[in-house]
């Protein structure tokens, strides 16, 4: 049993280990500052952190909302009945769906049919869909945790229903809602499938300059040198795959340790 | 208070109801639009094409052919799943009883954020990796003139879907009453007997679930087979040689397809066969995750 765990640690230590020696190398102001040039063989990865950073807006606050007050909805609201759980099991059946079928989704639905076009518009509407079980999930722990004596006695004293809500049970909920949200969104800057097809460029060096446009991003940068380029030098593939492990793994362990702290 | 006023207010409060209501169903009006989106879609390739030559044809070949067999999609992620299966479940369960049973409680600190940031590489990076460190060990130790074959995507997969069996079948582990433990050594069985003997096969249940869930992940994992498999949609039934699982025939067709023709179908149509399959992995763990909680 030990050994079959240290393989699994070895892996984990090793990947990060070994990004950390090979990317650290490439990794420049420069790089992090410019934008590619020559076919995407010289120059940096700004384009692709910008672009990435969009998303990561655009599905915070699409997901956000939404996923929070459905979250209220099933924790205040909802009764025990078939029909919640047909509701729960729907959420359960939604974070099983591969990435790739969202990014179809995306593509016919936000893409073509409500002609948003590749766009960070519809990218960030594809990934919303894709963490909202996570957003939901997260909320619903975090709503759990405030006692009923809270609703209680807000009620008594003749609140609203809604009022309770918003000025009692969120408040001291919001710091599990913001962990929760924090690592499923960064769940969803790491994924390529759904941005593919619904907003990743293969080059775009331009910035962009609204929500209709079409922006790099970094997890499919890293593909596109990795498999789609030849002769892109090492050096760049491994400073992006850091620069994206930085910011993924680094952003949920931060937001985690905080959390651990905490408690 | 005027009856107005109070009148205004019941209807205040039954609006936000709604609203809060409409967000709270958005998980089933999502999973019924994206199933009515695949079906709609799908729809052009299964009136074009006769549906028995598709799950029974054994050449895929899109452009060049128009052929449209699964076969050789079904195969690729059969064999890609099966090796990471065959590969995960030891060194999930054992990672797990290791760290929820047996090891002290200093050592379980480490080992679990360990195990949760494998949880948060993106999938890209985990196939970056498997290109750049694992093809070639396995070009070399097999002697194969490519070292992207399914064996590769299998080990890849493996790990990746191992934070989901860890953290279940851990909780699992936890999950047995110590009475159960008091017990069994009370009897006189040693620790190895009670956590293999009584342990385990109550935490059974539970480890099935975290193994379906499991299961779940690699299934729909596309980036990692994409980058890592060989990208060959050819009838094999040998881990050393390149495939194309179902996922990334999606990814890396669908930027080629034009829309609305038969091959754009296609690719909905397998999008079709892979939620459902996702789909009732996903109604099994479930069901096993109830189980647990009922008893």
């Amino acid at each position: 049993m030990l050994i079959l765990t240290l393989i699994v640690v070895a892996f984990v230590v090793g990947i990060v280990v070994y990004l950390i020696i090979k990317g650290s190398g490439a990794i420049n102001w420069e790089f992090l500052t410019s934008k590619p040039s020559a076919g995407m063989r010289e120059g940096g990865i700004f384009p692709a952190i910008l672009g990435t950073l969009c998303l990561i807006i655009g599905t915070f606050l699409f997901s956000l909302p939404i996923g929070v007050l459905a979250a209220i909805y099933l924790n205040e609201y909802a009764s025990k009945n078939r029909f919640t759980r047909i509701i729960r099991l729907s959420i359960v059946n939604m974070s099983g769906v591969p990435s790739v079928v969202y990014g179809l989704f995306g593509m016919g639905f936000f893409v073509i049919m409500l002609n948003f076009g590749r766009s960070i518009l519809a990218g960030s509407l594809t990934l919303a869909l894709l963490i909202l079980p996570v957003i939901i999930t997260a909320t619903e722990e975090a709503l759990k945790t405030v006692p009923d004596s809270y609703r209680h006695a807000s009620l008594a004293l003749g609140a609203t229903r809604w009022q309770t809500i918003v000025k009692v049970v969120l408040p001291p909920a919001l710091p599990g809602i913001i962990t929760g949200s924090v690592i499923g969104i960064g769940r969803a800057a790491g994924e390529t499938a759904p941005i593919m097809f619904t907003v990743a460029a293969f080059s775009q060096p331009n910035l962009p300059d609204s929500v209709f446009s079409q922006v790099m991003a970094l997890p499919y940068h890293l593909y596109v040198l990795a498999t789609q380029l030849t002769d892109t030098p090492e050096d760049m593939q491994w400073g992006t795959a850091l620069v994206l492990i930085f910011a993924i793994s680094g952003t949920a362990i931060r937001t985690k340790f905080r959390l651990m702290r905490k408690d | 208070m005027s009856r107005l006023k109070i009148r205004l207010k019941k209807i205040k409060s039954f609006l936000i109801y709604r609203f809060v209501f409409f967000n709270g169903i958005i998980s089933i009006i999502v999973l019924a639009l994206i199933l009515a989106f695949l079906i709609a879609n799908s729809f052009r390739f299964f009136t074009a094409y006769p549906i028995l030559d598709f799950l029974t044809g054994q050449k895929w070949s899109p452009t060049v052919l128009e052929e449209f067999g699964f076969l050789p999609l079904l195969t690729g992620s059969l064999l890609v799943t099966l090796g990471a299966i065959v590969i995960a479940v030891p060194l999930g369960v054992g990672s797990a009883i290791y760290i929820g049973e047996l090891a002290p409680r200093a050592v379980r600190e480490i080992l679990k954020p360990i195990i949760e940031v494998l949880a948060t590489i993106p999938s890209v990076v985990i196939g970056f990796i498997g290109i750049k460190i694992l093809a070639p060990v396995i070009k070399e130790l097999f002697g194969l003139s490519i070292g992207l074959t399914a064996l590769t995507g299998s080990v890849m997969l493996a790990f990746m879907s191992l934070p989901t069996i860890i953290s279940i079948s851990e909780d699992a582990v936890n999950a047995v009453p110590n009475r159960y433990r008091y017990a069994s050594i009370a009897m006189g069985a040693t620790k190895w007997e009670t956590t293999l003997g009584v342990v385990v096969p109550s935490a059974s249940s539970g480890m099935m679930a975290a193994v379906m869930l499991g299961l779940g992940r690699i299934v729909g994992e596309t980036m990692t087979v994409l980058m890592i498999t060989g990208n060959s949609p050819r009838m094999v039934f040998s881990w050393l040689q390149p495939v194309r699982t179902i996922t990334a025939t999606i990814a890396a067709e669908m930027g080629e397809t034009v829309q609305g023709g038969i091959h754009y179908s296609v690719l909905f149509a397998i999008g079709l066969i892979l939620f459902i399959i996702t789909f009732i992995i996903n109604f099994i763990s479930d069901r096993f995750i109830n189980r647990i909680r009922e008893s």
